[in-house]
């Protein structure tokens, strides 16, 4: 195998010199691809991300050990706008728009990722309206006025502005109805498909992620505790229960007033 | 009739030094929104401005446009190098410590100009037209009257560069969410060092405005209480609450100044902030949860 676009070897994180959140995390993103990075939370999948995108120093937070290598150089030496600038979008949880933006200011915001590229500065509305012709209607709306869904597509579009190779995608299911649940996701899939977007892919709604994913990794206080391709993570019985939610034997339904103990059975053995 | 007229005279006057107010305020809510930092030294940074205009035109004998031109360029590269060297290492400190520095910052400039020109007053070389303006029967000093429309041609400017230019956006975007800003790839240090240039240069301008009207001498840094009070009026983020209080604020005072006498000019300036403290401290246009010091 060739070398991965994003190559995340045995990290620490310690938040405010005190709380040590990540503990040995090691993944690779090959280029082109989708991997799906679940866990419950306060795993330490968002910190993952933002030790990524270089971030951390914002939240008080610092990489301790290990390394991240984005490709092939590392990320610790890169100021974040620079990270973004060579084609690693972050599209942050709970979607921060600029709400106080118009949703094509918000686009011309998102056009400083294109400073210093080669093929020149300009960014590409029409690229974004043809993912979501919905923004194209609102284009001229504040992004705080935007529903959820739209917020969230508005997110995406700022990150497809950058003309990214690697997407980082914090939770875009997160407070959204089903339905539009789906349709990012679908979409999420068509960016990969059609513009070779590789994408790193945290998720809680696991089944949707897997769905898109080639390659899973599912991570608990801190560390990684199982990874393979989809296949492998949906066979697994403790996947199945504690991810996908369905029961051991043959998808039979549990009552809540079990899933109480969960605490003193979720641990994983490995 | 006369009474009238009179009310409007002074009214007038006070709309330009409103003006300059405004303007000052804006350079203050620029610094505030992009990077969060209260910065009291602004009275001082105007004052620098107006001390660079009068060395350089009065000093070095350049003429006055050239010497406008080089003082401008001063105020904005005082505030580069006041947020290179002294804020960018406060980053992230608490609010009171980088609010506290910038007191001592003003401090050190009132102390370098009266090392330079010494404490005496001076008079600012002439460069606002001079002949008196009668809008119908009413008079208007020149100076005040030609420093509003410069004022408010300026912050027109201003508005526009942050409504159109790419800059105003990232400055913005930057305002508004910092880590978002970074993941759009904006260089955020650099928007900061932006945003304290920017209103380095505003001050700047204003200084030499407010310099023409009030004489020159290190005590135009006080200017910047009354701005002070001026963008907790309108609200510490907020540029059209600026430009509101900044119009308010110098009709006011003059208005106090010519009919109770002087001394309430300031009486009833810091009356109206005890007041709009007790009742939106947020001030008349600010953002509710804004961090209060």
């Amino acid at each position: 195998m060739s070398e991965p676009l994003l190559d995340i070897a045995n990290i620490e994180v310690v938040y405010n010199r005190a709380v040590q959140v990540l503990r040995g995390l090691s993944l690779q993103v090959p280029a082109g691809e989708i991997v799906a990075l679940l866990g419950s939370n306060g795993a330490g999948k968002s910190t993952t991300l933002k030790a990524v995108s270089n971030v951390l120093s914002l939240e008080d937070g610092e990489l301790t050990a290990g390394r991240i290598d984005y490709a092939g150089q590392a990320v610790s030496a890169r100021p974040p706008h620079q990270l973004v600038r060579d084609g690693m979008c972050h599209v942050m949880e709970g979607r921060r728009v600029f709400e106080e933006l118009t949703v094509e200011e918000n686009l011309v915001a998102a056009g400083y990722a294109l400073t210093g590229r080669s093929d020149g500065g300009r960014v590409d509305f029409d690229l974004v309206y043809e993912y979501f012709p919905r923004l194209h209607e609102r284009r001229r709306a504040l992004a705080g006025y935007l529903s959820g869904g739209e917020q969230q597509m508005l997110a995406i579009g700022r990150a497809l502005v950058g003309r990214p190779r690697l997407m980082l995608l914090d939770e875009p299911s997160l407070g959204l109805s089903p339905m539009l649940v789906e349709d990012i996701f679908t979409i999420i899939g068509r960016i990969n498909a059609e513009q070779g977007v590789a994408m790193l892919l945290v998720e809680q709604n696991a089944s949707l992620a897997l769905a898109l994913a080639s390659y899973g990794y599912i991570m608990e206080s801190g560390r990684v505790v199982i990874d393979g391709t989809p296949d492998k993570l949906m066979a697994d019985d403790d996947v199945r229960e504690f991810y996908l939610g369905m029961g051991e034997q043959g998808g039979e339904q549990r009552s809540y007033r079990e899933v109480k103990h969960y605490k003193r059975r979720k641990r994983w053995l490995s | 009739m006369q009474g009238l007229i009179e009310f409007i005279e002074i009214s007038l006057t006070g709309l330009g030094m409103g003006g300059l107010y405004a303007l000052t305020g804006v350079a203050f809510v620029l610094i505030y929104k992009a990077t969060r930092v209260i910065n009291l030294a602004i009275g001082e940074m105007l004052m620098v401005g107006a001390y660079l205009f009068f060395g350089l035109a009065a000093g070095l004998a350049l003429p006055w446009w050239l010497a406008i031109l080089f003082a401008l360029a001063g105020g904005g590269l005082l505030g580069l190098l006041l947020e290179r060297a002294v804020i960018r290492p406060m980053l992230g400190e608490n609010p009171i410590s980088v609010f506290m520095v910038t007191i001592g910052l003003g401090s050190i400039l009132v102390g370098l100009v009266e090392l330079i020109w010494t404490a005496d007053p001076r008079r600012l070389p002439q460069f606002l037209p001079d002949e008196p303006i009668f809008l119908g029967p009413v008079f208007v000093f020149p100076e005040p009257f030609w420093s509003f429309v410069i004022a408010a041609a300026v912050i027109g400017v201003f508005v526009l560069l942050f409504r159109y230019w790419r800059g105003g956006v990232a400055l913005r975007a930057t305002a508004l969410d910092q880590g978002a800003a970074y993941a759009m790839g904006i260089n955020v240090p650099r928007v900061y060092a932006l945003a304290w240039m920017l209103a380095g240069m505003i001050a700047a301008g204003a200084g030499m405005l407010l310099g023409s009207i009030a004489g020159l001498s290190p005590a135009l840094a006080l200017f910047g209480l009354t701005v002070l009070v001026v963008v907790i009026v309108g609200g510490l983020d907020s540029v059209p609450g600026v430009l509101l209080a900044g119009i308010l604020i110098g009709w006011i005072e003059s208005l106090a100044g010519s009919y109770l006498g002087g001394e309430y000019e300031h009486l009833v300036t810091f009356a109206l902030l005890l007041v709009v403290l007790l009742v939106r401290p947020w001030g008349l246009f600010g953002t509710p949860e804004v961090e209060r010091l």
